[in-house]
């Protein structure tokens, strides 16, 4: 065999940041388990990740010494558990390089910061004195994509019924690539949004988005990024993609779930109306009307999930310890490996890009004309968790013909070991269905 | 391995071997016919359920449709359990089949009644899958409805 040197002076392999994963996996107390029998082999971390124990401390710490509600006492307390809460939002304003915290809105999920952004449109449609960026009617026009998650479908298609304005959409590539080659005219001087997801979590694509951003700052729109599938695996900077709006999730990202994020330019919150009314989102109240609190409170009404917004912020720091770029190499890595060893299972088809560039860790597939259904569920019985069905992207379900699919996806303590035993689940799977 | 639970070679069998699958028109043009497609959300399995009847007995219950072997196994059984029986009967047997996927695991299947629809008890220890298995028969019964069958159960005639 041929060894190829990288010469002095360029980067070597030796030089990408690295971690201990067996050290990692020691944090995470779930994985020590067995399911059906045998060790758990977890690939759905698309669907959720598992809670290292350093966040789980934390949740516990709030409740057992700082439980009180947020920015409404004088209290000890109240004081501490405030401190904690917006310092939690201080840290996610630095993992997503956001120049200020105040531009970080904690929601429940993406699922409900798209809807803040959506409704906002909607109130603002409602309002001749509303910011016209956010004014929309018949004529105006919404940009998506056929590779979304229902939740920046779903929102942009009921926000267009109730204003009249038009929902169009990127197409997918065969091999599930975005198809920019209609963008001049997709994005045009009529589309008021562009909400794009960053990385497809069923087909694994990451899109590249330079060339769209400066479509939609030619055309004076608005972009939001659904980055749920990427911050939690990779370094986001949202001044260097230059978006509007990105969206993502804890549970995605070490934290609990009920815990998401809307990050927006602190003058686009500002201009924004608010969506729920309550208590903690006003200025002032009267019997005749209301004036409301600046960002990011004035998304936040009502008492926020507190104790998750401050493990998030323990999630941040433990997904920082660790290293993003770091994270980011070996779910690389495991790609790789994991797309040259599903290349062996014979009938194994992949959705999605089949090289592991421009795509992360979450690989769909379909086995021969066996049910996702069936595939998944003797993988569970070896102990395997993979998702199977249409993953809330059923678009692309059917842009490929199938009505579901079979998806393993990896996180930052996935090993090799599990993708063999996934590939040793499938041969179990074809041997049941032969 | 606890899957075979799942996946008896009863189920197998029919998954791979479907009886009377595909939907057909009634021999007797005076017959009712009516049909209903249900989709399970989830998972995006389809089937379609035909029924042909006189009222009181079911010319046939014919199907189409897609999807994992549990959804395609049990329209195949429903198919043999049900077309031609009396309407009465057949109902029996949807509220037995019924009953034992509701179970949990805890319902003892009557073969007499069920005949190969007892290969689906292991199941109902699946509560992800109870759906798949119970597809067809809520397509059956809506289909049924439709042709003019009244659908209310009656005591077991096995």
């Amino acid at each position: 065999m041929t060894t190829i040197a990288i010469p002095p002076g360029m980067p070597q392999y030796g030089d990408v940041p690295s971690y201990d994963v067996a050290a990692v996996r020691a944090d995470f107390p779930i994985l020590d388990r067995t399911v059906n029998g045998h060790p758990l082999v977890y690939l759905d971390s698309a669907n959720t990740s598992h809670k290292p124990r350093q966040v789980l401390d934390v949740l516990r710490e709030h409740y057992e010494w700082r439980n009180a509600n947020v920015s409404r006492s004088v209290h000890t307390l109240g004081t501490e558990a405030t401190e904690a809460y917006e310092g939690a939002r201080a840290k996610v304003a630095a993992f997503i390089n956001a120049p200020s915290p105040d531009e970080v809105v904690f929601t429940k999920n993406s699922t409900e910061a798209i809807n803040i952004v959506a409704y906002a449109f909607s109130n603002a449609s409602l309002r001749p004195d509303a910011d016209p960026r956010f004014r929309l009617g018949p004529g105006d026009e919404v940009v998506i994509s056929e590779m979304e998650h229902h939740s920046n479908i779903v929102p942009w298609q009921l926000l267009c019924e109730r204003t009249g304005a038009t929902l169009r959409w990127f197409p997918v590539t065969d091999h599930g690539r975005l198809d920019e080659s209609g963008l001049t005219d997709l994005v045009n001087e009529r589309t008021k949004i562009v909400s794009l997801v960053h990385m497809s979590n069923i087909l694994g694509t990451v899109n590249a988005t330079s060339r769209i951003t400066q479509r939609v700052r030619e055309v004076g729109a608005l972009l939001l990024l659904d980055c749920s599938q990427s911050v939690p695996h990779m370094p986001m900077d949202v001044v260097d993609y230059d978006a509007d709006f990105i969206v993502f999730t804890g549970h995605k990202m070490c934290a609990p779930s009920g815990i998401g994020v809307l990050w927006g330019r602190t003058e686009l919150l500002a201009a924004m109306p608010p969506v729920l009314g309550g208590g903690s989102m006003i200025e002032t109240v009267a019997m005749s009307g209301s004036t409301f609190a600046p960002p990011p409170t004035r998304f936040e009404a009502g008492t926020p999930p507190i104790a998750e917004a401050v493990a998030l912020g323990a999630a941040v720091d433990y997904l920082s310890g660790v290293g993003m770029r770091a994270i980011q190499w070996h779910e690389k890595q495991l790609t790789a490996y994991a797309l040259d060893a599903l290349a062996t299972v014979p009938e194994l088809r992949i959705f999605g890009p089949n090289v592991p560039v421009g795509r992360g860790g979450t690989i769909s597939f379909a086995l021969g004309d066996i049910h996702p259904h069936d595939v998944g569920q003797v993988l569970d019985s070896l102990g395997v968790q993979v998702r199977v069905g249409h993953h809330c992207a059923r678009p692309v379900c059917t842009r490929f013909g199938v009505p579901a699919t079979t998806r393993a996806s990896f996180y930052l303590y996935t090993t090799t070991e599990e993708i063999d035993a996934l590939v040793a689940g499938l041969e179990q799977v074809r041997k049941v269905f032969a | 391995m606890q899957v075979d639970q799942l996946y008896q070679e009863i189920i197998l069998d029919h998954y791979k071997h479907p009886h009377g699958r595909g939907l057909r028109d009634a021999d007797d043009p005076a017959a009712s016919v009516a049909e209903a497609h249900h989709v399970n959300p989830t998972c995006g399995d389809e089937v379609t359920v035909r029924v042909a009847t006189d009222g009181a007995v079911l010319h046939d219950v014919s199907y189409d449709g897609f999807g994992c072997s549990i959804s395609q196994a049990s329209a195949s059984v429903l198919h043999e359990l049900l077309a031609g029986r009396p309407a009465a009967e057949a109902f029996a047997v949807h509220a037995a089949f019924v009953e034992l996927m509701s179970g949990r695991g805890e319902v003892t299947p009557d073969e007499e009644v069920l005949g190969d629809g007892v290969a689906f008890a292991g199941v109902a220890r699946y509560p992800a899958r109870v759906k798949c298995a119970l597809l067809p028969w809520m397509a059956f019964k809506d289909a049924a409805a439709r042709a003019g069958v009244d659908t209310s159960p009656t005591e077991v005639q096995g």
